[in-house]
């Protein structure tokens, strides 16, 4: 086993040493065509690219926390909270919602005849990231100053928390009769993204719809990038390895976890206002506990503080949820003579997959840099072990 | 805010008291682990702390890094009172350290943990580390330079610079925390028993360097040593603390020379 580990290394050295320098650019440069041209072949109103559009969204989500869990260190488990004070920020800046107001900015022919605020879609994308942020630091300013398990317990309360005023939000009235949220009635006819000589997006047409996700996917993956190798990065990795350590060295501490509370925040915002244009309706019930943990199942399958493994994990999670098991496996029971849809079972699928990743693979899909050192390190030391003692049987670890 | 009122009364040693710790005190709750403690580290100097296990030294220590908050007493950094300032921006005015038990941060390359040393020193914030103006490329740059310099300096070798702290040697893990200590540009670096775990030639080595580097980095140095050879070879001045209190101060022959501190290691004799 070893030996065929050993064998697969040298070959990944040779081909690493026969690769250019330049290869990773002109792969990322490739996967950015694919990406881009990955809708010609579908149908433009398919459900293939309906997952699509899904799983992108998913990996921005994904990406946002990876920062706070992978980089920080900081286990959220009310990440939901950002979903949905994105998505209702999507609500109150771009729907007839607050019928009172006539605000319109930017917005289509349509649009811009009807009551309450109407803002361009890219305004409201960055007024979700700004609320979502500021909420970041109103929730973690207590929060971050707790430890370890702690703040997983705490950020958890705050995940129900926003999901009890998104229901009862109907009844806080903010002036003129209007109230917060719709509750589960949902704030419905949200506007479509408009843009300028493009038009109006429309259902009936997804393409448009997932190249903005796409390219949404592509800035927070660029920020996620530029982050991870700066100045801010290294305080996250040094906060998650050793806090004493980092604080001795000059890292201040509530700042930078906040920082990187933040900006997870404004990247679910962004993915949740987004949400909210492309399901055209915010709903209180869309924002369960299990989504935080969904998410979470995503950055972990992904491996844990790897930015291009959180993009496959929530691309997976999302395909897993929204294609494979509802539209290409969900007959598949009934062919064996059990009397029910795959669906129903999803959940026993996500956990079985989960335990089956941890037992297998727990660094995740496509480790972090900095893991797959540790770990082949590691295999290394073991190997040479072996070799100087071949007579012993189980090497001490 | 600071202490400009009265003039310290002039201490009798000629230099500068770079740290000054008056009548600090630490309790846990009914445990006092360091009890009213006084003591002056004079600019330039390198000075011991030495005392039996338990006496307080780290406690102490952590005090002076603002790990710890004193229950009573006063910690001046030269003018500033830095009693009840936080860790990281205590290291911002000049103070770093090592630890007992080696504390890097082992997912990061010998060369990144001296980078995390220089953090406070670096200004790229989160739009600079963003959007990654000329300025901040050429921070960085510098930054990751120095950190071999440094790196070189405290005799690492170059192939081990890259190489995640965890997996380096334990006298490389040592040197490495010391390059991440000098990385924050301190002028006073304690160092908490930094010759645990060496053999002689290798602590005498210590022992040399630390006087290469006060000289060099204009550096004061404060250190916990339990290796008596290290601590007469080195300091100056040596405090000698015994459950939290000092019980003795001076040169380090006269210390030795101490009735109180020969009871305190090797027991009241019959």
């Amino acid at each position: 086993m070893s030996e065929l580990r050993a064998r697969l290394r040298g070959w990944n050295e040779a081909v690493q040493k026969w690769l250019p320098p330049w290869w990773s650019r002109a792969l990322a440069g490739l996967l950015i065509v694919i990406g881009i041209a990955l809708p010609f072949p579908f149908s433009s109103s398919s459900p293939f690219m309906n997952a699509t559009i899904i799983a992108v969204a998913y990996a921005v989500m994904s990406l946002g926390l990876n920062i706070v869990v992978g980089f920080a260190g900081l286990l959220d488990l009310g990440y939901v909270a950002f979903y949905a004070l994105g998505a209702y920020s999507l609500g109150w800046l771009g729907s007839g919602f607050f019928f009172k107001a006539q605000v319109h900015v930017l917005v289509s022919p349509v649009a811009s005849t009807l009551p309450g605020v109407h803002l361009n879609f890219i305004l409201i994308l960055i007024g979700a990231a700004l609320i979502c942020a500021a909420a970041g630091v109103v929730i973690g300013l207590p929060t971050l100053r707790l430890r370890g398990d702690y703040i997983a317990i705490v950020t958890l309360a705050f995940g129900e928390i926003i999901a009890v005023v998104a229901v009862n939000g109907q009844s806080v009235h903010v002036g003129g009769g209007m109230t917060l949220t719709a509750g589960n009635l949902g704030i419905s006819s949200v506007d479509s993204p408009y843009f300028p000589g493009i038009g109006s997006f429309s259902l009936l047409n997804l393409r448009p719809w997932y190249w903005l996700i796409f390219a949404i996917l592509l800035v927070v993956v660029f920020v996620n990038l530029r982050l991870r190798d700066s100045r801010l990065g290294r305080a996250w990795v040094a906060l998650r390895e050793d806090e004493v350590a980092a604080v001795s060295m000059g890292i201040p501490l509530v700042k930078t976890k906040l920082l990187a509370y933040a900006i997870g925040a404004a990247f679910g915002g962004m993915s949740g206002a987004f949400f909210g244009t492309y399901y055209t309706v915010v709903n209180a019930a869309q924002f369960q506990f299990g989504f935080s943990i969904f998410i979470l199942a995503m950055v972990i399958i992904g491996g844990l503080g790897s930015i291009w493994g959180a993009v496959v994990g929530g691309l997976a999670l999302g395909y897993i949820n929204n294609y494979l098991i509802p539209d290409v496996l969900n007959g598949l029971p009934a062919k064996v003579g059990l009397h029910f849809p795959l669906t129903q079972v999803e959940f026993g699928i996500f956990g079985f997959l989960l335990v089956v990743m941890m037992v297998l693979r727990p660094q995740g899909l496509i480790p972090e840099r900095r893991r797959r050192l540790e770990l082949t390190a590691e295999i290394a030391a073991e190997d040479a072990q072996l070799a100087e003692a071949p007579g012993t049987p189980g090497g001490g670890t | 805010m600071s202490s400009t009122g009265t003039p310290p009364p002039a201490p009798p040693a000629v230099a500068l008291s770079v740290l000054r710790a008056e009548h600090v005190t630490k309790a846990f709750g009914g445990l006092v682990a360091v009890n009213e403690v006084s003591f002056d580290v004079p600019q330039y100097s390198i000075v011991s702390l030495i005392g039996p296990n338990g006496a307080g030294k780290t406690t102490l220590f952590n005090m002076l890094t603002g790990l710890y908050r004193p229950t009573e007493g006063r910690i001046l950094l030269g003018e500033r009172d830095i009693t009840h300032a936080r860790p990281d921006v205590i290291t911002r005015y000049g103070v770093a350290r090592t630890f007992q038990n080696i504390r890097l941060f082992g997912a990061m390359t010998a060369v990144e943990n001296v980078m995390v040393g220089h953090h406070a020193q670096m200004r790229a914030g989160l739009f600079g580390s963003i959007f990654r103006p000329p300025w901040v490329r050429r921070e960085e740059l510098q930054t990751r330079e120095r950190a071999r310099e440094l790196l070189a300096y405290v005799g690492l070798r170059e192939p081990a610079f890259d190489r995640l702290a965890a997996q380096l040697p334990y006298g490389d893990q040592r040197r490495v925390e010391i390059a991440r200590a000098l990385a924050s540009q301190p002028t006073l670096l304690l160092l908490d028993e930094p010759t645990a775990g060496m053999n002689p030639q290798e602590s005498q080595a210590l022992t040399e360097f630390m006087r290469a580097m006060r000289d060099d980095l204009k550096l004061t140095i404060l250190l916990i040593e339990h290796d008596m050879k290290v601590v007469m070879g080195v300091s100056e001045r040596v405090t000698v603390l015994d459950y939290g209190k000092k019980i003795a101060e001076g040169e380090p022959a006269e210390v030795r020379a101490d009735p109180g501190v020969i009871e305190a290691y090797l027991g009241k004799q019959a």
